[in-house]
């Protein structure tokens, strides 16, 4: 008697057959059918055309089948819209129904129907379940709002049920406050500012009491919406903290890890020498090493995290180095994290514990896993600078064991170990050379041909050795080929008489033989060099190189921040930004930690930056995001690409307005004035006369420096163009938008005012260079909440040619540097009113996309 | 939120979907199964897959993927942690989570999932409220129903699912009341080839069966409650009494549940008695050799007690995974059955109880391939076993008291330990 029986009737005639028992006065019999066409219905099979003989079993008192009938419509309604009308009467009827659980039900199917006539019915309804007096039917309620907005968001808007929703937030019942707010941040992921979750602490305090008496489910909801609050300061920080700390005890791991997510981003607000910091760092520990012991799923997702948090603050689990080590029966995406965390976490202290594991680690079946337990190695010598000694032993013990991976692997890190420690461990040479012959991947290939070369004076045999790789020179990969090429030019520097041979060989096969642009212009070069000035050529390329740096996997500070915030999310599971890649979510809503509490100062200091993050990006990013993609937008430009950008000139006083005249123009920065560029063309019948400017009081003290120029009288439909100097001198006052500029214009008629936007970028002035290290200074002092983000679009330009553009508009390039494909370029600006911008604009080689975070340091000008 | 649910078994067959919000076409399943031919071993997929449109999460359980489709940003552990649930509600309901018991089960199968989620969010996950919604299949009652023609869907609001004790329903009775909790403890430890311990430490459980009438209220208190440090607990225990007086104080569900799990590590409370927290109770005693140019290998393996307080060791089970050069192995167990896989390489000797008198091992030699080099790994012992009676950690219930209602029930109290990830390196 089991439910397989449902899957036997595969004959032909079943859903004629189904339909008769439908259609039966038995009731169980009707059951039945019902029972069959769910079965099939779930493995996939069509039985949509059953649509009116389900939908006439709805009127039924009898509970369950009345559900198998919902599971039904549920899945087949869309497909049906018209018959699933016929179904509206019993919903809107088991609405009033004495019983809760059908009031819920019903309301709850209804919402999963996603056809618009059903969904016209269902307002009524759903309006008086949220105000039931049932919790049970009002929390079923608050989800059905979530579910009316997917289908139709305007709909909800009209009739006021997101009002409602957020009135759920002060609930009596924690259940349906959890509800209301999981359905509330659902709503607000397609809304990113519309401030459907406004936190205030009396909002705060609720959900904190809802916090401890509602499901596991309801917990994760309730802190991930915490997480989006900004403490007013450090008292009400530590408060929150310590009623979301009991969290951590939690069976569920997803209530733990929300809990983590809210503690790291409020800690942050907590002056250090506080004791109860302390404390709380010590209690963050256990939880995350007990969450390694759940299931291999949860691991993953747990180490990934905590590899986040490892970052930022590794104090935490710096004694927890043990717990990370690998079982050999952990699958290969939890060894792999484990490997990673164990090398974050790597210190003098612990190094000796690690070696010895990766060196174990080192002969494990699994050849990914090991190869990357080799590079561990590598990455822990370059951390560690104490251990750097053990580690190239024990690198050496592995190139012994003669496992042709492992050695290769070995070299590739060894060249890495020797550009940290130069002229430290050459004694190794020899020991590397004897495994040439067993090298054939061309990373490795390519990581020893560099040894020998740097290292050509002290290998007695170099030029025999690079010689024999030159034989098979064009069946060699791009990379050692480029590698080969330059070591043998090393090698010729060093010992000129020997090797003349040697390197013109070389040249020729890159420069003649070879249709690889990289390597025949790198020949070029080469040869012109050695021809020209050999002693330049020693200088160039035997120069000493700039160290490797120790953590080149560290994930960039901003980046870092905004994940910490997003602990527990997908994000944090990619360690990409949530804007960057989930589908339709959000528009560029950043999170940002809150400012720490002892940068800050008195809490009163604290209080102010607590309210600026939700102020800042806003005004922030209209203005100057705009301007910005302006300034590249002039791209294909012919006219002047290296001048400052002038937008185009847009009409800002209509002549319906102002009795026949008609203004329209621009701003431009000319010879380091600002200009005015007006055009007034009279479309009145009379002529015009006696002309004035004035400006309203503005945000950087714009102010004509002089008169508006209209000497002739404007007979009808002639048009004039006057450019006006302006100066920064003039009387300041915080306008929003920020570039907001108030203009009243005189003329014998009338006065008329007009309101225009002038570009950010016009105010920045020609000395606005900075010094190197007064711009890594800076850029270190800028708290993290006058820092913004966002991302320019569709802009086609490399990073000398966008750096040249902007040059044009007094904004400089003060470095650059290319991190896995990234340009970052790294600019200042200063503004005429003598406030420094930073920026840093990341861009990829092939995305037209690129990623600007700005920010500045006066404090005073947060609201910029 | 959560949009669909796809079942997955081995042989790679969707067998069952699930959608809470519109249809997601099963297509979305074919990244799956890619990352699935790309990984070695079953449990090598990865648990979290970006598609085009959608993110799958899944797990493994009982050989049956369970894939879960999101399409927003929902954290997942959540996922994780409600597929985990479901796996345990079917268990629960059907005594096996398997491909046919689901198949048999279909149509409770899916009101449970209908009844779990809704819209994504998840509704009843307590298998006490869902019981109360959906009877459980016996026998008994699909022949009651058939007769009386009544049904299997509760009609009444589950009582628990608002009140401040969800997780318990009002209106219990038992004729015997009794509550038995046991302490269970797994240990997990990592011991290098010179038998000195790498890493050790302890996951305990509390679970607890409890029948009690009406709404008890227990206390359970420990002699040595400082050894719980690293506590996880059901959302019935009162969190403030146990931080203030280290007395877990509950008003317990009806039934089976998981009172507390905790964690001990060598290091987390005494840093300097460190390796004295976690005793290790057994030693292996091993010699595994290949001989370069040689086509045999030795093996030697010996098991004795090390601390285990006195009590027997059994169920003892020893398995390693050889290296692929070997072909066959020939060894004389002086007690228990040993099988060898030529095929996957593993080796397993199922050892039984260990007689401290006499030791039991494994002797004799390993063939390898002619010519072949000598293999380059080493194998890891993994070892099973369990101790009747006692807790490894030394945590012991000091007693259970109930208050609340009038009647003396029948307390019982159990300990257990086991190895959980046991592995030594050779």
């Amino acid at each position: 008697m089991t439910d397989s029986k449902y899957f036997t009737t595969t004959k032909k005639g079943e859903i004629f057959e189904l339909k008769a028992e439908l259609n039966s006065d038995k009731k169980e019999k009707k059951k039945e059918a019902v029972k069959k066409v769910i079965a099939s219905m779930t493995v996939g099979k069509d039985v949509s055309a059953l649509f009116p003989d389900v939908v006439n079993c709805m009127q039924t008192d009898n509970l369950e089948l009345k559900k198998l009938v919902y599971l039904y419509l549920m899945n087949y309604a869309k497909s049906q819209p018209d018959m699933a009308i016929m179904a509206v009467n019993t919903f809107v009827k088991d609405c009033e129904d004495p019983n809760p659980l059908i009031r819920a039900l019903a309301v709850r199917t209804m919402g999963c129907i996603r056809v618009d006539k059903i969904t016209e019915y269902l307002c009524e309804p759903l309006r008086k379940c949220l105000k039931d007096e049932d919790p049970y039917v009002r929390k079923t309620a608050a989800v059905c709002v979530a579910k009316l907005h997917d289908i139709n968001a305007q709909l909800v808007e009209d009739q006021g049920f997101l009002d409602t929703l957020k009135d759920l937030i002060s609930d009596s019942n924690p259940m349906v406050v959890a509800n209301a707010v999981a359905a509330l941040s659902e709503i607000a992921e397609s809304h990113p500012n519309s401030n459907l979750l406004d936190l205030n602490p009396q909002s705060i305090n609720k959900l904190l009491t809802a916090l401890n008496e509602c499901t596991e489910w309801g917990q994760i909801f309730i802190l991930d919406c915490l997480a989006n609050y900004t403490p007013r300061d450090d008292r009400e920080s530590q408060s929150i903290c310590e009623r979301v700390t009991p969290r951590l005890s939690h069976a569920n791991s997803a209530v733990v890890l929300s809990a983590v997510k809210v503690l790291m981003k409020f800690m942050e607000m907590l002056p250090k020498d506080l004791d109860y910091y302390g404390t709380l760092l010590k209690k963050l520990a256990p939880p995350l090493v007990t969450l390694l012991s759940a299931e291999p799923e949860l691991q993953y997702v747990a180490l990934r995290n905590i590899n986040l948090i490892v970052q930022k603050r590794p104090e935490i689990l710096k004694h927890e180095m043990k717990v990370f080590f690998v079982k050999y029966n952990d699958p290969i995406y939890v060894k792999l994290e484990k490997l990673d965390i164990m090398i974050r976490l790597a210190s003098q202290a612990n190094i000796a514990q690690v070696l010895a594991e990766l060196k174990e680690y080192a002969t494990e079946v699994d050849v990914d896993f090991v190869r990357k337990a080799v590079r561990a190695i590598g990455r822990c010598a370059i951390k560690v600078e104490q251990s750097a000694e053990r580690c190239v032993s024990t690198l050496l013990d592995l190139i012994q064991t003669k496992v042709n991976y492992v050695v290769q692997e070995a070299i590739v890190v060894i060249k890495d170990i020797f550009r940290k420690y130069p002229n430290k461990y050459e004694s190794v040479i020899a020991t590397l050379c004897e495994n040439l012959d067993s090298l054939d991947e061309p990373e490795a290939r390519a990581a020893m041909i560099w040894i020998v070369g740097e290292y050509a004076e002290r290998i007695d045999n170099a030029d025999e050795l690079l010689e024999s790789f030159l034989e098979g020179f064009h069946d060699e990969s791009t990379q050692v080929q480029l590698q080969l090429l330059t070591a043998i030019v090393k090698l010729f520097l060093k010992k000129p008489t020997e090797t003349q041979e040697l390197v013109q060989q070389v040249l020729s096969l890159a420069t003649q033989d070879s249709d690889n642009p990289d390597l025949r212009d790198r020949g070029y070069i080469y040869w012109r060099l050695l021809s020209t000035d050999p002693v330049a050529a020693k200088e160039v390329v035997l120069a000493e190189k700039p160290l490797i740096s120790e953590e080149t996997d560290l994930i960039e500070p901003t980046l870092l921040e905004e994940l910490i915030c997003h602990i527990g999310t997908l994000a944090s599971v990619y360690h990409k930004p949530p804007s960057a890649f989930v589908e339709g979510s959000r528009g560029v809503m950043h999170k940002r930690l809150p400012l720490g509490g002892d940068i800050g100062g008195s809490p009163a200091m604290g209080a102010g930056f607590g309210a600026a993050p939700a102020v800042m990006p806003a005004s922030l990013n209209a203005p100057v995001g705009g301007g910005l993609g302006d300034l590249f937008d002039l791209g294909g430009g012919v006219g002047m690409p290296m001048g400052a950008y002038i937008p185009p000139k847009t009409v800002w006083l209509p002549a319906m307005k102002a009795k026949g005249l008609e203004i329209s123009g621009t701003f431009a920065r000319r010879a380091g004035v600002i200009q005015m560029e007006l055009v007034l063309t009279n479309k009145a019948m009379s002529v015009m006369t006696d002309f004035a400017i004035q400006f309203n009081r503005n945000s950087f003290g714009l102010a004509p420096a002089g008169p508006l120029q209209v000497l002739t009288p404007l007979g009808p439909n002639q048009t004039i163009e006057v450019s006006l100097p302006l100066s920064t001198v003039g009387p300041v006052m915080k306008m929003d938008p920020l570039n907001n500029l108030q203009v009243a214009v005189k003329n014998n008629i009338d006065v008329f005012y007009f309101s225009c936007q002038y570009p950010i970028s016009m105010l920045f002035v020609e000395d606005g260079k900075m010094e190197r290290q007064v711009f890594l200074a800076t850029w270190k002092d800028i708290p993290n909440d006058n820092e913004s983000q966002f991302q320019i679009q569709d802009c086609h330009l490399n990073s000398d040619a966008a750096s040249n553009k902007l040059q044009g508009s007094n904004i400089f390039t003060i470095a650059k540097r290319t991190v896995e494909g990234q340009d970052m370029l790294y600019m200042a600006i200063k503004l005429s009113n003598g406030i420094w911008v930073l920026a840093e604009l990341k861009m990829q080689a092939g995305n037209p996309n690129y990623t600007v975070s700005l920010g500045t340091r006066r404090d005073g000008e947060q609201h910029y | 939120m959560i949009h669909s649910l796809f079942l997955v078994n081995s042989s790679g067959d969707i067998f069952l979907e699930k959608h809470w919000k519109s249809v997601v076409s099963r297509s979305v399943c074919d990244y799956f199964f890619e990352a699935q031919e790309r990984a070695s071993e079953p449990e090598n997929v990865p648990p979290v897959i970006p598609t085009p449109h959608h993110y799958l999460i899944s797990v493994l359980r009982h050989r049956i993927y369970f894939v879960a489709v999101i399409q927003s940003e929902v954290p997942p552990l959540f996922v994780i942690e409600f597929l985990h649930r479901v796996v345990d509600t079917f268990q629960d309901y059907f005594g096996v989570c398997t491909e046919a018991a689901i198949k048999d089960n279909v149509v409770v199968v899916y009101e449970l999932l209908e009844e779990m989620l809704d819209n994504g969010f998840p509704l009843a996950t307590e298998s006490n409220i869902l019981k109360e919604l959906i009877k459980p299949p016996t026998i008994l009652r699909t022949v009651v129903n058939t007769i009386t023609g009544s049904t299997n869907v509760g009609e009444q609001l589950p009582t628990g699912q608002l009140s401040v004790v969800p997780w318990r329903r009002t209106g219990v009775k038992y004729t015997n009341n009794e509550a038995y909790f046991d302490v269970v403890e797994e240990i997990d430890a990592i011991i290098d080839k010179s038998g000195s311990t790498i890493t050790a430490e302890i996951q305990g459980v509390i679970d607890a069966c409890v029948k009690l009438t009406g709404m008890p209220d227990l206390t359970l208190s420990f002699m040595n409650p400082r050894l719980l440090d690293d506590v996880s607990f059901h959302p019935c225990v009162r969190f403030k009494r146990w931080e203030a007086e280290r007395i877990l104080s509950f008003i317990p569900p009806d039934g089976n549940f998981r009172l507390l799990s905790y964690h001990v590590s060598s290091q987390n409370l005494h840093p300097l008695r460190s390796a004295s927290l976690v005793a290790i109770p057994v030693y292996v005693k091993h010699n595994i050799t290949f001989r370069e140019g040689s086509s045999q290998g030795r093996f030697e393996l010996t098991l004795g007690p090390k601390q285990t307080m006195g009590k027997g060791v059994e169920a003892v089970l020893v398995s390693s995974q050889l290296p692929r050069g070997v072909l066959n192995t020939n060894l004389n167990p002086t007690q228990g059955t040993y099988t060898f896989d030529p095929v996957t390489k593993l080796l397993s000797w199922d050892v039984g109880k260990i007689n401290p008198q006499k030791l039991p091992s494994l002797k004799g030699s390993m063939s390898l391939q002619a010519g072949a080099s000598k293999p380059d790994e080493n194998p890891t012992i993994n070892i099973q076993f369990k101790i009747q009676q006692s807790a490894l950690s030394g945590l012991k219930v000091n007693r259970l008291d109930m208050y609340g209602e009038k009647y003396k029930p029948f307390k019982g109290i159990k300990y257990m330990t086991k190895a959980g990830k046991f592995q030594v390196r050779t």
